[in-house]
Order: C-alpha cells, then structure tokens, then sequence
C-alpha cells in the first residue's frame, strides 16, 4: 500500500461523494424550477387553505439543501477526516 | 402608513449611532491586533466555525436580500420565494465543491487557487478583472440601497448619505482589516436574524402565530393567483437562465469565497458552512413571511406608493406592527447591514488589487509583510473613493436587478476557472484566461444587449438578446472556452502541477503557514 495509492483512493471517494451530492441538490433545483417554468397552474393548487403545492414544494428544496449539507457533512466528518489524519501520519 | 417615512426618526438615529460606535469600538480593538497582511485579509486565520458561519450569512444577507426579497414577496407572493431559494442552493454547491480546497490551497483570494499550478501573472490579471467586475456591481446595488434608506429615514441629501457610508465601512477596513469586517458581520447578522424574526412574530400575532392563515388572508385579498408562480418568470429559458445564474453565482462571489481563509482549518471551514446554510436558510423563510405580512398588513398600494420596486415593504410593516419606535429599529438593522456588506466587498476589492496584481504581478511574488499592508490599506482606501463615486453615478437604479447581475457575473467569469483549475488535470494558464475574460465579457455585452437595459433604459422596441439574465448563455460558454483552449494548447508544466494540487486540497499545507511565499 503506498502513499500515492492511498491519496487516489481518498480522493476518488471524496470526490464521488461530493459529486452525488452536487448533482442531487442540482435535480432537486431544477425540477423545482423546471416546474416554475412549464407548469404554473400545478404549483398555484392548493393543499389546504393558505398552502399551495408550490410552497410546499419550494419549502421542500430549502429543507432539502440542509439535509444534503448535513449528510455530507457527518460523510466527511466520520470518514473523510480519519482518512486525511491517517495519510498525514504515513507522511 | 407612510408616517415614519422621510421625516428623522428618532429610534432609527440613536440605533445607528449605537452601532455604529459600537464598530468603531470593534474597529479600535481589532486594529491593535492587525499587525500583519495575514490578520488583514485573512483575520489571523483565528476566526471559529460559528463566527464564521454567521459572517458568511452576514455577507450573504445584504440589503437586497432583506428589503428587495421582502419587498419582492409583498409585491408579487410567491414569485419571492423564487429568488430566496436561487440564493440558497448555491451554498450546498459551495460546500461539496469549493469550500474546502479553497482552503487548504490559497492564501487570501480565490485567485490564489485558480493560480496554485498555472503561471502567476496571466491568471492573476485576468481574475482580477473578473472579481472587481462583481465587486464594482454588488457595490453599486449596496451604496444606491443606503443612500436611498438614509435619505427615507433621516431626511439626509443622498449624496451625503452615500459619503458616510463609504467613510465609516472605510474606517473598518483601513484601520481593522478583516478582524473588524468579520466582527462587524457578526454583530450585523445576529441583530438582523433578531429582528427579522420580531418582525416575523409580530406580523403573524394578529393570525394566531398561523403563517397559512396570514397567506390565506393574502390570497383572499389579493387572489390565489399570489401563492403560486406568476409572471416575474414568465419564459421557461429565462428560468433556467436565471436560477442557473443564482446557483452558481455564490461560489463565485469574491467576498464570501475570501472568507474561507479566515478559518483555521478545512474543517471549520466546513462546519462554518453548515451554519450559514442553517441561518440563511431560517432568514428566507422569515422574509417569505414579512412579505406576505406586510402585503396584508400594509397592503400593496401603500407599498408602491413608497417605493415602487416595493424596497421599504419591510420597514413600513414594521411601522405598521410596531409603530415608528420598533420601524427605527429595524432601519437601523437594515443601515449596519449595508455597512457591513459594503465593508466585506471593499476587502475583497482590496485583495485583487493588492495581492493578486500588486504583489504577484508588479513585485513577482516578493513583498515585505509591511510593503503588503501597506498596499492593501492604500487599495482599501481608493476603492472606498470609488464606492462612493459609483453610489452617486447610479442612483435610482435598481437594487435587487444589480445583485442579480453581480450573481451572473460571478457565476459565468469566476465559478468555471475555479471550478476547473481544482478539477480537471488538463486545464491551463491560456484556458483559465479565455475562460474568465470570456465570461466577463460575455456576461457584460449581453446584459448590455438584453431586454432590461435595451427596452427599460434606452427605451428600444425590442433587445437583440431576449433574456434578462445572461447566465443560460454565458456560464457554459465559459466552460466551453475553457475546454476548447486547454485541448487546442496543453500546458504540460501545469499537468505536473497538478499531483501536487491533489495532494495539498486533501492535505492542506505540512505547516501551518508559508513565511517564505507571498
């Protein structure tokens, strides 16, 4: 096992998940925005009185930002980290 | 409704006293510790993960956010939220793909990444141009903002007002540096979560403390129509152009990139994120509330008849809750945030003229720690000269329109060489330069072409180039550029750098900090 095998590793993960998390908050955006543009009658629906499927929806992506924040962030937190101190002692 | 308005209001005098003595008494503090370019641009790289995420939202939540979003929603319902959201998804992207290499591999600006394997001066110019670019238009947007609020609350000549603005934030920079600007942020951030979340609870007291029923009275006043899309967006391609723009534009914003660097480690920096998603996630919500509050509450002629871009909804809901004692307060927010913006765009400024052109490329690298200090506190100051200048040049125009272009900018001249120059082995010194000046350029020529400057300003029948934001064309033409230049003319020195590169966004430097490199 050497260094440079160990850093491509810790790189290909880091940057695996860094990457899914991108492109899931991205889907995320854009099909709300997707839906802004091509389907406006959908979000005006009301759910209840005073909430609409829009709202819901858009509340939805802001809470959506926080859970992929926080996944990632107990991902680098567990695992990124350990690595990192790990590959810095081989050193 | 309009009482408080354009006469001196007492509450709104005296807070902005107290705060602004309040960060002189910071900016004194924080001057006996600024010794070094590291403490001015950087803080001493002391700063902690809480500070430093309410520093961020600080920076982030900035007049346009506060009085335009509100002003937006009570104007327009729904469409607001649009915007609120636009603004915080970039931070996710912010967090998984630049924060932390930004960290571990530059000094003072995010030029110093982009730069890290390429050859110096090309790089440096070019991103130079491209964050003053951003800087001079978020400037813009902040000194109309405040001389327009000063001129409604204190009765001041706006010139006037424009000229203290530009005096105070420059006795942060000049004398604190980034330690004052950062503590300034976060006095600034917690008094405008505080009182926008008052406000929040006093408009929603006469519905029961039930947001639905406040948006149900709304949409019976005002039509269902208000809780859904409607024609703030009206042509799918602008959607995307527009929402593309705001996503990526913050991870190319100079000011808030730079404070990555006022952080200990890649690990404050990363926690740091997560509390300023948290604070800038809870403050939209609160503003989609004052919104609707001050639709109902106030109603929107009166609105309009203040402000027709809707700007003072939040202060004249405040008015209209909490009479002219608890509205002076809320201005008084509204006013040290401004400040502490503009202070964090003067710093950011600051750093592209000192450090990336001034030192890298007139003095090649090599600059005394007080030759350093010394140039950026005299680029502090010229730029203060030019902030104020470009205040008065600008004014009346409008504040949110400003941020947004700020917004397209950013995300089409800086986000793909910063973007590319951490990621791609086979990017060059020649691509990262086609690359910005490429999404500069584009960026200006077509919001210069569009609908906002060619039909609203110079009154012509129709634009040459139908959307109002440029992001849709301009980022991935940058991209486009790039990847076009960096095939055509490899740059095999910048290739070998890049194992290097990799090993230092994991590892970060072996010392805590390089004495021998400028």
């Amino acid at each position: 096992m050497s260094f440079s095998d160990d850093l491509r590793r810790l790189n290909e993960a880091r940057w695996r998940v860094a990457g899914g998390l991108t492109i899931a908050m991205m889907a995320v955006y854009f099909c709300f925005i997707g839906l802004v543009a091509f389907n406006k009658p959908l979000l005006t629906m009301l759910l209840r009185p005073g909430l609409s499927l829009g709202m819901l929806i858009g509340v939805l992506v802001i809470v959506s930002a926080w859970v992929l924040i926080w996944i990632y962030v107990r991902w680098a937190n567990r695992h990124y980290d350990a690595s990192v101190a790990a590959l810095r002692g081989s050193l | 409704m309009t009482g408080g308005l354009g006469e001196p209001n007492p509450v709104a005098i005296t807070g902005f006293f107290l705060f602004i003595a309040l960060s002189l008494g910071i900016t004194y503090l924080a001057a006996r510790r600024t010794r070094s370019a590291e403490h001015f641009y950087a803080a001493g790289r002391s700063v902690t993960a809480l500070q430093n995420g309410l520093a961020l939202a600080g920076d982030y939540m900035s007049a346009a956010s506060f009085l335009g979003i509100a002003g937006l929603v009570a104007l327009s319902g729904f469409d607001g939220l649009i915007y609120s959201i636009g603004f915080l998804v970039g931070w996710p992207i912010v967090m998984f793909l630049i924060a932390e290499p930004l960290r571990n591999l530059g000094r003072y600006t995010f030029t110093d990444v982009v730069a890290f394997r390429l050859r110096q001066v090309p790089v440096r110019v070019s991103a130079a141009a491209g964050s003053l670019a951003v800087v001079a238009f978020y400037l813009i947007a902040q000194m109309v903002g405040a001389g327009k609020l000063i001129q409604l609350l204190f009765g001041l000549q706006y010139e006037l007002a424009v000229i203290i603005v530009g005096a105070v934030m420059l006795a942060y920079v000049l004398f604190g540096g980034m330690i004052a600007t950062t503590w300034v942020q976060i006095v600034k951030a917690v008094l405008l979560l505080f009182g926008a979340l008052l406000l929040a609870i006093f408009a929603l007291a006469p519905f029961g403390f039930n947001p639905l029923a406040l948006f149900q009275t709304a949409a019976d006043q005002y039509g269902a129509g208000i809780l859904g899309p409607g024609g703030l967006v009206s042509d799918p391609v602008e959607a995307f152009s527009l929402g593309l723009a705001l996503m990526l534009g913050t991870a190319g914003l100079p000011h808030i990139l730079m404070r990555f660097y006022t952080v200990p480690d890649a690990r404050t920096a990363r926690t740091s994120v997560s509390y300023a998603t948290a604070f800038i996630g809870a403050f939209y919500l609160l503003t989609f509330i004052l919104g609707f509050g001050a639709m109902v509450i106030v109603g929107q002629d009166s609105i309009r008849a203040v402000d027709a871009g809707g700007n003072m909804a939040a202060l004249l809901l405040a008015d209209a809750v909490g009479g002219p004692g608890f509205m002076g307060f809320i201005s008084a927010v509204a006013f040290a945030t401004i400040l502490a913006v503009v202070a964090g765009l003067t710093l950011a400024g600051a750093a592209a003229l000192s450090h990336d052109l001034w030192v890298h490329v007139v003095r090649g690298g090599v600059a005394s720690e007080k030759e350093q200090l010394r140039v950026a506190r005299i680029s502090s100051a010229l730029l203060g000269v030019v902030a104020i200048v470009l205040g008065i040049a600008f004014e009346g125009q409008n504040v949110a329109y400003m941020v947004g272009l700020a917004f397209a900018i950013a995300a089409s001249a800086n986000f793909p060489a910063l973007l590319l120059s951490v990621f791609w082995r086979n990017f060059t010194t020649r691509a990262a330069q086609a690359s910005m000046l490429t999404g500069t350029a584009a960026s200006l020529v077509l919001i210069y072409l569009s609908p906002a400057i060619q039909v609203d300003v110079l009154g012509n029948a129709a634009a040459i180039f139908p959307l109002r934001n440029p992001g849709i064309v301009s980022i991935p033409l940058a991209f486009l550029v790039a990847v076009v230049v960096a095939v055509l003319w490899p740059e095999p020195a910048a290739v070998k750098g890049f194992s290097e590169l990799e090993r230092r966004v994991h590892l970060g430097t072996t010392e805590p900090t390089q004495a021998t490199k400028a």
